[in-house]
């Protein structure tokens, strides 16, 4: 703990009576309180505390003493000094992509209304935060053309987990289709989560050139056991999968349920899940104006088509529209005969808090985004992807994309010379990031993964190209 | 009693103000399309392009107005008092929401590598060696999203535990007292669910020594319980499952009634969650993001999901080296935002901070009681005269009895006092329950205040029943239709299903 003592500044608080989050701390007002409680001490009111496990020394915590707000701040100051942003280097990470933040966004979830509020338990005094959720469902209703979103998960790979929990609930069946090509961190957190349940995730191959599914393989492991079919687009690897409509059939000819797991941002070109028959559409939402925050919070966004089936075994916070008494428009949560606080163990999930304030952020987004804005702003992310590929394909040494011809904002990219971790080591020298770098994938090679974004400009991507020359031309 | 309105505007479905052609964004340029010279056709593969997108279309100052109007007519810490019990709703500090660390975070990417991000490492490890002093633990993980997500990592933990050591345990215990997630999470995990009964508000040893057996996996217990007692037997409990064979695991939903005086680690807890968002004072924003940092003990270090902070003397790094890791139970490295908040709260406390909060919160609960004793119309069940820590559970079942005034009415009255309604109907072990948890926060005028209004309810529901009755009438909107809103023929979850299946909108 030395160098936590070591920046701190050298004036010291006059004992911690004064500590400003805690109104009665004042020995005044903490002994009337105490005369009308009828105890001379607080501690006897941790009396029935068993001596066997009361703790008997201070908690050795912080700085040892309580810190003043500016010797806080001068803390977190010397702490951020020592982190980098994508904004000092240029990151073309894929996984999560740096997407702008827009000023409203936070502006309005930085409203102290919002965020200081909790769940919505009493309607009637928080319709702001119902109808702003009612809102995000429906925006995202609309994107997915899925017919009810529920208010959120916590993020792409555990909405995905959900998905499969609940198709398996739908279908009293077990066996859930995963392609190759899927993101391989929400496969490895779903399979934490479903196999307690005796899930079991088959794979099935995405073609070594086209990168789209094998439908022969598809064939060959779908029957009437399975409990869904998983289909990414695009997928994790870059290569948008076309024959949507023909993986839809043949799951749904065997009463398997189709898991779409989607990138929000693509949908101003390409066509939602609930156009090809997707029963559950899932996926990562902080495209949608949240921050990078180095991986959380993030946002699971979870919808279905409206059949009664599928809305009954839904997991999580839904809102609703309704009247009051007095005849007014109001909002509240709804169905919650499926959660846990009613139906305890047999709750379609455990979810309880959510990431509501996330869901407000995007609602907020997709409200400035409109239907031209979408389509614009994934067009612009679409042709920079396109461009970035192009160019790098024309570096000796370099394949882009990887595998497949069409894809949105990350493709793989194969490197032929050096070792892909050595590409991304030369090139973090430079101050560039790229990756993840492809492993357990044969089928790729070596390759790393690049996402490009609206941030990204022209010369950024001719300065990436040229470091890629540079990483090659050494060799 | 003051007076109190809550804001109404008529403000119209963010749809309802679109007009085509408007438009809050602008995309930025990119020369090789600016003039639109690439064909959809070379972006999109055949057959996959959209066609039709039905978003609203809405100006920036629309949006700006629409959603801060939609702000006024919401409910926080900042607007007054919310004593939610078992949420913790105390005040969240502004150092949290206003500093350098923060803004910097919006634009740092989860696969930069760990040099470029020493600072932010550097607080995570403080705050993971912060909790383990606190709760008595060795070793935690950052990763889970919220106190229910931690407790499925713990039970997976515990699920894992016993399969490694080739036992088949399957059972769970739950006092009937417990979390409703308690409940799920163990269901979630394949465990099959126990319930253990109270006696007077406390676990009842004989059945819970009734209870256990080979088949025993573990017991979920939160302590303080959810009526605000300490489990005063609980080495006895500990002795009892541990004596089984099984494993305990610390719900930390209540662990602002004790920090600084107990720890879990030393009541013989195995495995801990904490909710960052409710005893470490990061918001809870409307309903999440929250933190439910996992923690464990012993053996079970083992078992947590990866990756760990860790620090070799010179940096800090992430550590995927755990050698029974139940793997990862989302994506990347957790809720980094809420995380942060906690680290300062902590550090802006210090150890003697907490225990004061924990005493300032403990004495705020047992104010309250004073002050109720001479209200009519709401008892305090169970264990009579032994103070509460950080909640106390009312009954207002006199007033349900006598005037047919139930806990919801109590609730939906004291909205229209300026002050937000406590837990209702929660736990079940009490008849129309009003769980209350001022927390450390809460000034004692506000507290003197709160009692004055559910005395005010009571007297209007023995004088004039029927008034309580139509509360809230002083909030943006009166009560609403429940069973309209839940109605699988009448519900309405979103615009496009109202368009699809002909339900109609209500007007404003």
């Amino acid at each position: 703990m030395a160098h936590v003592y070591f920046c701190l500044s050298v004036f010291v608080l006059g004992g911690f009576l004064g500590l400003p989050w805690l109104p009665n701390s004042d020995g005044r007002v903490t002994r009337e309180m105490l005369e009308a409680v009828g105890v001379s001490d607080v501690s006897e009111l941790f009396g029935d505390i068993p001596d066997e496990v009361r703790l008997k020394r201070p908690l050795r915590v912080g700085a040892g003493r309580p810190l003043s707000e500016a010797e806080v701040y001068r803390l977190l100051t010397d702490k951020a000094d020592r982190v980098s942003s994508c904004l000092e280097m240029l990151c073309f990470a894929a996984g999560l992509a740096p997407h702008y933040v827009p000023a409203v966004v936070l502006e309005i979830v930085g409203r102290s209304e919002f965020y200081t509020s909790y769940t919505p338990y009493q309607a009637e005094v928080s319709q702001g935060m119902l109808q702003a959720l009612f809102e995000y469902q429906s925006l995202m209703a609309d994107l997915l053309e899925m017919d009810v979103v529920n208010a959120s998960m916590y993020d792409g790979s555990t909405a995905l987990a959900e998905a499969f929990l609940m198709a398996a609930r739908v279908t009293r069946r077990r066996k859930i289709l995963v392609p190759e090509f899927a993101n391989p961190c929400y496969l490895k957190v779903a399979e934490t989560i479903v196999k307690a349940q005796g899930l079991e995730l088959v794979t099935v191959e995405n073609g070594a050139d086209s990168g789209l599914l094998d439908i022969g393989d598809l064939k060959r492991k779908l029957d009437d056991d399975a409990a869904a079919v998983y289909v990414e687009v695009p997928y994790f690897y870059g290569p948008i999968e076309e024959q949507v409509d023909e993986i839809s059939s043949l799951c749904h000819s065997h009463g398997a349920l189709l898991v779409a797991g989607v990138d929000p941002l693509s949908l101003g070109l390409i066509r939602p899940p609930g156009d090809y028959g997707a029963d559950i559409a899932v996926g990562e939402g902080q495209p949608l104006g949240l921050g990078l925050n180095y991986g959380g919070p993030l946002l699971g966004f979870f919808g279905v088509r409206g059949e009664r089936r599928l809305v009954r075994q839904l997991p999580g916070r839904l809102i609703g529209m309704t009247t009051s008494m007095r005849g007014e428009r109001g909002f509240a949560m709804i169905l919650q005969t499926r959660e846990q606080h009613i139906r305890r163990e047999r709750a379609t999930s455990n979810i309880c808090t959510n990431q509501a304030l996330c869901a407000l952020a995007a609602a907020v987004y997709l409200s400035l985004l409109g239907s031209s804005g979408l389509r614009e702003l994934s067009r612009t992310i679409a042709v920079r992807a396109r461009y970035a590929a192009s160019q790098i394909n024309r570096i000796e040494g370099f394949r882009a994309p990887a595998v497949g011809r069409y894809f949105f904002k990350s493709f793989a990219v194969r490197s032929e010379l050096l070792s892909a971790e050595e590409v991304r080591r030369k090139l973090l020298a430079k101050d560039i990031l790229v990756g993840p770098v492809v492993t357990r994938l044969p089928k790729l090679g070596e390759s790393f993964m690049v996402a490009v974004t609206e941030i990204h400009s022209r010369a950024d991507i001719d300065r990436l190209v040229e470091a890629l020359e540079e990483v090659v031309g050494d060799v | 009693m003051a007076t109190f309105r809550q804001a109404k505007w008529r403000e119209l479905l963010i749809y309802e103000l679109s007009r085509e052609g408007r438009r809050g964004f602008a995309a930025p340029s990119f020369e090789e399309d600016d003039a639109g010279i690439v064909d959809v056709g070379e972006l999109v593969p055949p057959g996959m392009a959209r066609r039709r997108i039905e978003l609203p279309e809405v100006s920036e100052v629309e949006v700006v107005r629409h959603f801060t109007r939609l702000s006024q007519m919401n409910w926080g810490v900042d607007s007054g008092t919310y004593p939610l019990g078992s949420c913790t709703m105390k005040y969240n500090p502004k150092i949290s929401e206003h500093n350098p660390l923060l803004s910097k975070l919006l634009y740092v990417h989860p696969e930069q590598p760990e040099e470029t991000v020493q600072g932010l490492l550097e607080v995570l490890y403080w705050l993971e060696r912060w909790l383990a002093e606190i709760t008595g633990m060795d070793r935690g993980s950052l990763q889970p999203s919220a106190g229910a997500h931690g407790e499925l990592t713990g039970v997976l933990m515990i699920r894992a535990y016993h399969e490694n050591r080739g036992e088949k345990r399957d059972e769970m215990l739950i006092p009937d007292s417990a979390h409703g997630t308690n409940f799920a999470s163990a269901a979630m995990a394949g465990f099959k669910v126990i319930t253990i009964p109270s006696r007077d508000g406390y676990v009842d040893l004989e059945a819970l020594e009734a209870a256990v057996s080979e088949r025993t996996a573990g017991i979920m217990l939160t302590n303080p319980n959810t009526l605000g007692l300490f489990e005063k037997d609980i080495l006895e409990i500990s002795r009892i499952v541990h004596d089984a064979g099984g494993l305990l695991y610390y719900d930390g939903a209540n662990l602002n009634g004790i920090m600084g005086y107990a720890r879990p680690g030393d009541m013989g807890f195995d495995i801990v969650h904490l909710n960052l968002h409710k005893t470490f004072a990061s918001p809870h924003g409307g309903g999440g993001p929250g933190a439910g940092v996992v923690l464990a003990k012993g053996e079970l270090v083992n078992y947590l999901p990866v990756p760990l902070i860790a620090y070799d003397g010179e940096k800090y790094y992430w550590d995927y080296s755990v050698k029974h890791s139940i793997g990862m139970v989302r994506a990347y490295y957790g809720n980094i935002v809420p995380l942060i908040k906690a680290y300062i709260y902590i550090l802006s406390m210090g150890g003697e901070g907490l225990k004061k909060a924990t005493e300032q919160a403990v004495l705020a609960t047992n104010y309250f009681i004073s002050r109720m004793k001479e209200v009519e119309g709401y008892d305090i069940p169970y264990a009579a005269g032994v103070p509460r820590k950080h909640e106390v559970v009312l009954s207002a079942k006199p007033l349900a009895r006598d005037y047919v005034v139930t806990a919801e009415d109590v609730a939906k009255a004291l909205l229209d006092y300026g002050v937000h309604a406590p837990t209702i109907y929660f736990p079940p072990i009490v008849e129309e329950a009003l769980m209350i948890e001022f927390t450390e926060s809460e000034p004692k005028e506000a507290i003197d205040y709160y009692a004055r209004v559910l005395a005010e309810i009571s007297r209007e529901a023995r004088e004039q029943p029927e008034n309580v009755k139509k509360r809230p009438v002083n909030t943006s909107v009166g009560r609403l239709d429940m069973v309209k809103a839940n109605r699988m023929d009448t519900y309405i979850p979103s615009v496009r299903f109202a368009r699809k299946y002909g339900r109609k909108i209500p007007p404003l």
